[in-house]
């Protein structure tokens, strides 16, 4: 065993794992440091020192996951009792088992930032924080399951994959786990949809209408461009590309993929342009996911609801929980 | 990083509040965070009369090189340990939920024979 005496220099241990932006600096300065070490590409952990604007940045920005991870099972979980298969059955509760693991990853990264999860749930309710705009949609027949696995969980993967480079070093170990997760939803949704199109003419045409509603909330759904150089978030490298570059992105994996199919995409200005390099498209509609994302959304009251109600329905388990005084080893 | 060798080392740190001494040696686990933002991996273990010291023997163990970032030493004993395989591994057909459950290259090429369109070209 080693002598603890030959240690050198012997430091206090809170000096040992200091980061150059100790306490002893002044505020600005302190902040100026902290500000170079993460737009220099520097990882935070959640015991270091943040300014607050950089940890209500990254709370905002996770808990706004968290929710849509908690929220986005409700439009599949309509459907688990009527999965046309057994198996089907089985991946489908699976993939809603995922998705509500997925929101307790992201609520416990959230919660070491300061915010108590009770509190995170009466936001929710209280419709003073949101979730993504497509889960405020009803699912309307099967295929509605197989596009919503399929391209949603792509959209959103999108997304992802490039918060795997986040500058909060949790969310951005907590990304990998759930890109793997979600690779196989996907996989799921997409075997939905194409043994829906190798069915009959009904079973086609039922897949290009939920694609024909789908297709609006899906381009709405990275948000409006933004400009780079003003948004706080890449900034702070909390995430690492633009609604833009995602948008685009999505559309150069999955519009040719949905064209394989014999599938129509409900949209005649869609068209690549070669000169420039990106994606033409009819400007999403706006308004639409500002109503939407503000709870006025076809189903956001009714999902809403559900939560209010589940999370009466389980209080008990909760206190049961905390009741126990916890047993001394 | 600052100097402070004339000062104490209990004043304080990650370690609170510092365990009695017993004179009895027991395990530590060590997991080690080689570069800022990586997970933290298991990287072995040192034996030690209390969770201060145990601190110390890691960073002599597992950082002397400066190869970690980060140290977390946690007592064996309060470590919970499942390894029970029917729980962890159910031997029931869990394929659906892996990506080698979808075979679809059959699916595409009927999907595609009967739109009449072709194989997407990969992506550069």
């Amino acid at each position: 065993m080693t002598d603890p005496l030959a240690m050198d220099p012997v430091l206090l241990l809170p000096d040992r794992s200091a980061r150059p932006w100790n306490e002893d600096l002044p505020q600005d300065e302190r902040f100026a440091l902290f500000e170079a070490h993460v737009t220099g590409g520097g990882k935070i952990e959640p015991g270091d020192w943040m300014p607050d604007e950089y940890r209500t940045a990254v709370l905002r920005f996770v808990e706004m996951h968290a929710n849509s991870e908690l929220m986005g099972v409700l439009p599949e979980r309509e459907w688990i009792m009527r999965a046309p298969t057994l198996k089907r059955k089985l991946a489908l509760t699976a993939k809603v088992q995922d998705e509500v693991g997925h929101a307790q990853l992201l609520y416990r990264v959230a919660e070491d930032l300061g915010k108590p999860r009770e509190e995170m749930f009466d936001d929710l309710l209280a419709g003073k924080t949101k979730f993504h705009n497509v889960f405020h949609y009803p699912t309307r027949t099967w295929a509605d399951i197989g596009i919503i696995a399929w391209l949603v969980d792509a959209a959103a993967i999108v997304a992802q994959q490039a918060l795997r480079d986040s500058s909060y070093a949790p969310y951005a170990r907590t990304m990998q786990k759930i890109c793997w997760e979600e690779s196989v939803h996907i996989m799921h949704g997409r075997d939905v949809v194409v043994t829906l199109m190798n069915g009959t003419d009904s079973q086609r045409a039922m897949v290009q209408e939920a694609l024909d509603r789908w297709w609006g909330p899906l381009m709405q759904m990275h948000g409006p461009h933004s400009d780079r150089s003003k948004d706080r978030d890449l900034h702070w490298r909390i995430k690492a590309k633009t609604s833009e570059e995602l948008r685009q992105e999505f559309l150069t994996i999955y519009v040719p993929r949905l064209l394989e199919l014999g599938l129509r995409i409900p949209d005649p200005h869609l068209r690549y342009d070669k000169a420039a390099g990106e994606w033409r498209y009819t400007d999403p509609d706006w308004a639409e996911l500002r109503t939407v994302v503000t709870n006025h959304g076809p189903m956001s009251q009714a999902r809403l609801e559900f939560r209010r109600v589940n999370r009466e329905a389980t209080a008990w388990v909760r206190e049961t929980i905390l009741a126990e005084p916890r047993a001394v080893a | 990083m600052t100097d402070n060798g004339d000062r104490m080392i209990d004043e304080g740190g990650p370690v609170a509040p510092v365990a009695e001494a017993t004179g009895i040696l027991e395990p530590y686990e060590v997991f080690r965070q080689e570069k800022d933002g990586e997970p933290m991996r298991h990287g072995g273990n040192v034996m030690a009369p209390d969770a201060e010291l145990a601190l110390h023997y890691a960073r002599e163990m597992f950082s002397r090189r400066g190869e970690s970032v980060r140290l977390w030493v946690v007592r064996r004993a309060d470590i919970g340990v499942l390894d029970d395989l029917d729980l962890l591994q159910p031997p029931l057909d869990r394929s659906f939920k892996k990506p080698g459950g979808y075979l679809m290259r059959d699916k595409l090429a009927a999907a595609r024979g009967r739109a009449g369109t072709s194989k997407p070209k990969a992506r550069q």
